[in-house]
């Protein structure tokens, strides 16, 4: 059709594509093509970038969840080979029920996130102080050995609703499943300047040399303002300024370490029963 | 236009500048200004947006309708800034780790929006381009003005070296606390604006009205 109209220019001097663009801008007809044309192009656009960076984006993020392995367990040094230095840790898929390794699950692929939107793989919670909805039934963690093979540290993947957010992070354990080496969050969106300052060293180091459970072996570690009667060892401080993070924190560690938690694993890892 | 090119580029920087004499964008620059490396990123991608923002939107300006420029505005904006963002995590993840939210922000800049709007939809694709990384630039300097004052005098440091030694780590310099959080670069964007309107008095805005003495009774 083009062709024809440009054949007989003298009589019609435009084909209906330029009359189109010749329209006033404020027809209706024009404004409908604007409108679709541009959000076509502007989702090619965005939808193109998306899908092209998206190799390197994953790459970055693994890189830096091994960084916040190393971190937890206070082996990170700057400008380290990350990769090289994660392959000390032992990557394995535990079944939180019985707290004992499986090998139904390649630990290095294993994803405790989509395994944790999968109904048979995961369970509702009831009682889910949390806020997490639904747990994964198994938990990738990892060990990490001593020269002589025996185990030094346990870090295991923690997550939970703080106030605009689910915090995700680990908790690094020494030997006797009690001691509390670290913990950090690698992924938040928490306020900056408030609740984000679970990020702050400061903060972070206090959670190093806490206990989980007192004599009794009842679990006793608080993040709050004033510590718990069972005492100071057992107590890491609020944020100032960050109540609704700070209690989040609160519930997703006694969660977690909690009997819908590690709480069995632990009780293995004690009894010696973890080689 | 009477500018020429070269003034277009320069004039927002200190004469025309979007912070201090428009006083636009002000809410970012509160946020990201409290260390230098971040102001510095920040400063890149809004004179980024702002550069091609203002290119997309004066190619198209004779063809968007009046009715629906604001919204064509925006989508092309914010596909800028997705971009900006996906780049950003691809490239730069630790960075766009602590700039979060704001990068994201950027589509709500109004130095992006104003440039488009006031300059963009008049004016030709090359003097559009040139005004808007003109602007991003200007916006970018009070940025990292303001980033300079903080950091130093708030962490002791510049670009993450130490300049002061703190006294938290043994050193003998007692950072402001107040510097860190974002109310101060509220204190530090105003004595700029002082310093610069003392500087071209030309910036001062008229009057509009003259207080009256009070009359005794």
């Amino acid at each position: 059709m083009p062709d024809q109209d440009r054949t007989d220019e003298t009589e019609k001097p435009m084909n209906p594509i330029r009359r189109f663009f010749s329209q006033p801008a404020d027809s209706v007809g024009k404004t409908v093509f604007v409108a679709v044309a541009i959000c076509l192009v502007a989702s090619m656009v965005v939808s193109t970038a998306a899908v092209v960076l998206k190799p390197l984006q994953d790459a970055n993020k693994k890189i830096d969840k091994y960084v916040n392995v190393l971190q937890v367990a206070g082996l990170y040094r700057q400008g380290m080979d990350v990769e090289k230095a994660f392959a000390r840790f032992e990557p394995q898929v535990l079944e939180l029920e019985t707290g004992k390794f499986v090998d139904t699950f390649d630990a290095k692929t294993f994803d405790d996130r989509a395994a944790a939107d999968d109904p048979e793989l995961s369970v509702e919670l009831r009682e889910d102080p949390a806020g997490i909805g639904r747990k994964s039934k198994y938990k990738t963690i990892y060990l990490l050995r001593t020269d002589a093979g025996k185990i030094d540290k346990v870090i295991l993947p923690i997550h939970g609703y703080g106030l605009w957010s689910t915090l995700y992070g680990f908790i690094a354990l020494k030997a006797n499943g009690d001691d509390i080496f670290g913990l950090q969050f690698y992924q938040h969106a928490e306020t900056p300047g408030l609740g984000a300052e679970v990020d702050n060293p400061k903060w972070k180091a206090m959670w190093s040399g806490k206990k989980l459970t007192d004599a009794d072996g009842e679990l006793q570690i608080t993040v709050a303002k004033t510590p718990p009667p069972a005492g100071k060892d057992y107590h890491v401080d609020a944020l100032a300024g960050a109540t609704l993070t700070s209690v989040g924190v609160d519930n997703l560690v006694k969660f977690w370490m909690g009997k819908q938690g590690y709480k069995a694993f632990l009780a293995n890892l004690k009894a010696g029963e973890i080689g | 236009m009477t500018q020429t090119r070269r003034e277009m580029l320069i004039d927002p920087l200190v004469d025309n500048n979007p912070i201090t004499l428009q006083v636009l964008g002000i809410c970012s620059a509160l946020a990201v200004t409290s260390s230098l490396q971040v102001a510095f990123v920040m400063s890149l991608a809004v004179t980024f947006v702002t550069g091609f923002a203002s290119l997309f939107i004066s190619l198209l300006r004779n063809h968007i309708p009046s009715s629906i420029r604001i919204i064509v505005q925006m989508v092309v904006i914010a596909s800028l800034v997705i971009l900006v963002d996906q780049v950003l995590k691809a490239y730069a993840f630790e960075i766009s780790k602590t700039l979060s939210v704001f990068v994201g922000l950027i589509i709500t800049n109004c130095i992006v929006m104003g440039r488009a709007e006031a300059f963009a939809m008049k004016n030709p694709p090359l003097a559009s381009f040139i005004d808007g990384i003109g602007n991003g630039l200007g916006y970018g300097l009070i940025l990292m003005l303001v980033g300079v004052v903080r950091e130093l005098f708030g962490s002791g440091s510049l670009f993450g070296v130490t300049i002061l030694h703190k006294v938290t780590d043994g050193g003998w310099y007692v950072p402001n606390g107040l510097l860190l959080l974002p109310p101060s670069a509220f204190f530090v964007i105003g004595l700029i604006i002082w310093a610069f309107r003392t500087w071209k008095p030309r910036q001062v805005e008229a009057r509009e009205f003259k207080i009256q003495t009070a009359e005794a009774h």
